[in-house]
């Protein structure tokens, strides 16, 4: 093969593969809402059949500081996509400030997730409610971090001269990643806040 | 000494990157080619085959005799545990895994899958899997003995309090087998949608084509299920939550809700893709289109679809509901249909065919016919007051045996004889896969046939000694288990012997019509030079129109 043909073919690969990537990713989200989907219905079944749900000495659960967390985190789903917007139109300087704030959001949250653990009268062997809250905030927790890590990779590459010129998959996907968080984190707190 | 070391990596990294190793080394190595993986896959998995085997033949030989006298109970426990779970997720999964990962891109004229590289990461767990698992053997406490479904609360035993004991290591190498099969899934579904060649439509696809993409949409949705009670499991053995332990208000019916959700469907993930080299297979050698291709295709997917909504079936016992019981029932019988409509389709294209009874052909006739009785005998089973009477019972071993073996593995066989010489670019022995496939015919009809009536009569599965009226069967079943195991060895000679020595083959030496068969034997890296134009649809036996 000579050399014109392999660049051709290179330049249709990349293509190719942005999209092959994009499509992979989509299909891995959709799988791994189905752990977070098993994971609400066993909530919903055992609160629905357990007969002492709340650990004895619970009342129940605090909503303000949850419900604070939630707007923020929410709202870092607008920020995310506003910095996605900045790049899409070359503005990396811009680009970078939105990113940098979606990550403050998301560690906010992080934050206050872990203080309400901190001042939570139960733990996670506390019945089967302290098991399945721990187990929701902390498995939701671990892809909020994973949010977080995935925008640090994308704000660092950012530096990389050029390295968003064509392909911009990587913050994409992040995107989405973030957006998909902030679904689940909704559907968390109605199940475990709101209906009490 | 660290000096040259040091040396021989930079000269590797400077060695242009797609220059794979040559020879047998191709195949210990990290390997991004999807036919290196694919053999990488069907021999690691056929090693554990063997080694789940040894576990089979143990428990037959503690069998032959009404008295536990051979192994102490808790190595029987074992043994049934480690074999459910090698054969499962260690041979049919990665089995099947390695041929839809040889074949899926030839037949599609692609490549390569989408993302070779997350390939080669999904081959490398498996052997991790298999080590975790075999390595539980050497635990003070030995291997997971609560059986290949570990059900709480038998499976949150932990008697001598050890953290790393056999259940613990049991749940790590399910949940990695899980991550490998997810990203498995997620390339095979992307490279099926995305990587077609011009012209191949989805009705142009070749069924089994068909048949991968609709067991990994299983694998997608079925999966998380599984991961999510296996994970649920885990906190409940080494932090003490109490999600299913009833002692502390936890429910362990859940579980069993968690694991079937995934665990019956994957009995589909494993019987589509052999549904689906059926369907490559007969069409060959009976030089006839396919039967109803259409309606074929589409019955994998109904499989699929169906496989979501069926369950609750083995938990008829469970305490299960009336209700729940009836629906359960229902929906199970409904999958008899778009698997009926397969079975119809495979008999009219063989009937009035021009048959040629190669070894592949064999293991497929076998393999049908022996589905045909699983499908009969699952048939009973789905209805409530059967199950209820032979639950827990060797009926039930004894269905899911010519389920597994009877169709799952002769299948297995019946695509590694008829893609060998794709694969190696040599010609098996012929009369070898003959004795191959009677010593197996044969193995299996001994071995699990008399499972009927001894379930029926009400000898219960996973206890080491019996009532001594059961003993005849058992003893045939055993000389049944022992030929089976025989049976492996002239495969094993015929693909070692061939492999090394066996007559070059040509490119199509079954005059078999699809993408693989236009390329050399074996297939060059990157598969085709140039990306082929499909016109037709496939299976044109008998046809005179050319299939591309």
């Amino acid at each position: 093969m000579d050399s014109t043909i392999n660049s051709h073919h290179a330049a249709e690969h990349t293509h190719d593969e942005e999209g092959n990537s994009m499509f992979g990713f989509v299909v891995f989200l959709l799988s791994e809402s189905v752990i977070f989907l098993s994971f609400f219905i066993g909530y919903i079944a055992y609160k629905l059949t357990t007969p002492n749900w709340l650990p004895p000495g619970v009342s129940g659960l605090e909503i303000k500081e949850p419900a604070i967390n939630t707007v923020i985190l929410v709202s870092s789903s607008f920020v995310i996509y506003l910095a996605e917007r900045a790049l899409g139109r070359h503005h990396l300087m811009r680009f970078r400030l939105f990113l940098l704030a979606t990550m403050a959001m998301g560690t906010y949250f992080l934050l206050g997730q872990a203080t309400e653990w901190s001042h939570l009268s139960f733990g996670f062997t506390s019945g089967v409610f302290g098991g399945m809250f721990y187990l929701l905030t902390g498995f939701h927790g671990l892809h909020v971090f994973t949010g977080i890590l995935l925008q640090m990779i994308i704000f660092a590459r950012s530096f990389i001269p050029g390295n968003y010129n064509s392909s911009h998959f990587g913050v994409n996907a992040t995107s989405l990643f973030w957006h998909f968080v902030d679904v689940i984190w909704i559907i968390l707190f109605v199940l475990l806040y709101i209906w009490q | 000494m660290t000096n040259i070391h040091v040396e021989d990596i930079n000269i590797a990294r400077e060695k242009p990157h797609h220059e794979p190793p040559a020879g047998w080394q191709q195949y210990f190595s990290f390997s991004t080619d999807h036919k290196v993986i694919g053999i990488q896959y069907l021999v690691t998995s056929f090693i554990f085959f063997l080694i789940g085997g040894i576990f089979a033949m143990v428990i037959r030989a503690e069998l032959i005799t009404p008295e536990s006298d051979l192994v102490n109970r808790t190595v029987y426990n074992a043994m049934f545990t480690m074999h459910g779970t090698v054969m499962l997720f260690l041979w049919t999964f990665p089995s099947l895994v390695g041929l839809a990962n040889y074949l899926v891109p030839l037949m599609i004229g692609a490549r390569d899958m989408a993302f070779p590289r997350m390939n080669a990461v999904a081959f490398w767990m498996v052997p991790v899997v298999g080590i975790l698992l075999m390595g539980s053997f050497f635990l003070p406490d030995g291997p997971a003995q609560a059986g290949w479904w570990s059900y709480p609360p038998v499976s949150l035993q932990n008697p001598t309090g050890h953290l790393i004991n056999g259940q613990v290591l049991w749940l790590l190498s399910v949940a990695i087998s899980g991550v490998s099969s997810i990203m498995g899934a997620v390339n095979f579904v992307t490279t099926i949608v995305r990587m077609r060649a011009p012209g191949m439509t989805f009705f142009r696809m070749p069924l089994f084509v068909w048949a991968v993409l609709s067991a990994q949409i299983i694998q997608l949705f079925g999966l998380p299920a599984l991961t999510a009670g296996a994970v649920m499991l885990l906190f409940d053995l080494t932090v003490g939550t109490s999600f299913f332990d009833p002692a502390k208000g936890g429910n362990p019916i859940f579980f069993q809700h968690y694991f079937w959700f995934y665990s019956h469907p994957a009995v589909y993930v494993i019987i589509l893709p052999v549904f689906g080299i059926f369907s490559e297979i007969f069409p060959v050698y009976a030089r006839k289109p396919l039967f109803g291709y259409k309606v074929v295709a589409i019955s994998s997917l109904l499989i699929a679809g169906v496989s979501a909504l069926v369950w609750v079936h083995h938990m008829y016992a469970s305490g299960t509901p009336g209700w729940m019981r009836i629906i359960f029932m229902l929906s199970t019988m409904c999958v008899s249909v778009p698997t009926g409509i397969k079975v119809f389709a495979w008999t009219a294209t063989i009937w009035g065919g021009k048959l040629r009874l190669n070894t592949p052909m064999l293991f497929a006739l076998g393999g049908l016919v022996m589905f045909v009785f699983a499908g009969i005998t699952g048939i009973m089973l789905s209805s409530v007051p059967v199950d209820i009477h032979v639950n827990n019972t060797y009926f039930v071993v004894g269905h899911f045996h010519y389920v597994l073996y009877g169709t799952v593995t002769m299948g297995i066989y019946a695509a590694i004889y008829h893609w060998f010489p794709k694969m190696t670019g040599r010609m098996y022995y012929e009369s070898l896969g003959k004795l191959h496939f009677f010593l197996a015919f044969i193995g299996t009809n001994l071995n699990f046939l008399p499972m009927h009536p001894l379930g029926l009569q009400g000898m219960l599965r996973r206890v080491s000694s019996y009532d001594p009226q059961y003993t005849f069967w058992n003893v045939i079943a055993s000389i049944g288990g022992f030929l089976l195991g025989m049976s492996t060895l002239p495969f094993i000679l015929n693909m070692i012997g061939s492999w090394m020595e066996g007559k070059k083959a040509p490119d199509n030496p079954w005059r078999a019509i699809g993408l693989e068969w236009l390329v050399s034997s074996p297939p060059p890296v990157e598969n085709f030079e140039e990306i082929p134009v499909v016109i037709s649809e496939p299976y044109g036996y008998g046809k005179s129109e050319p299939s591309c």
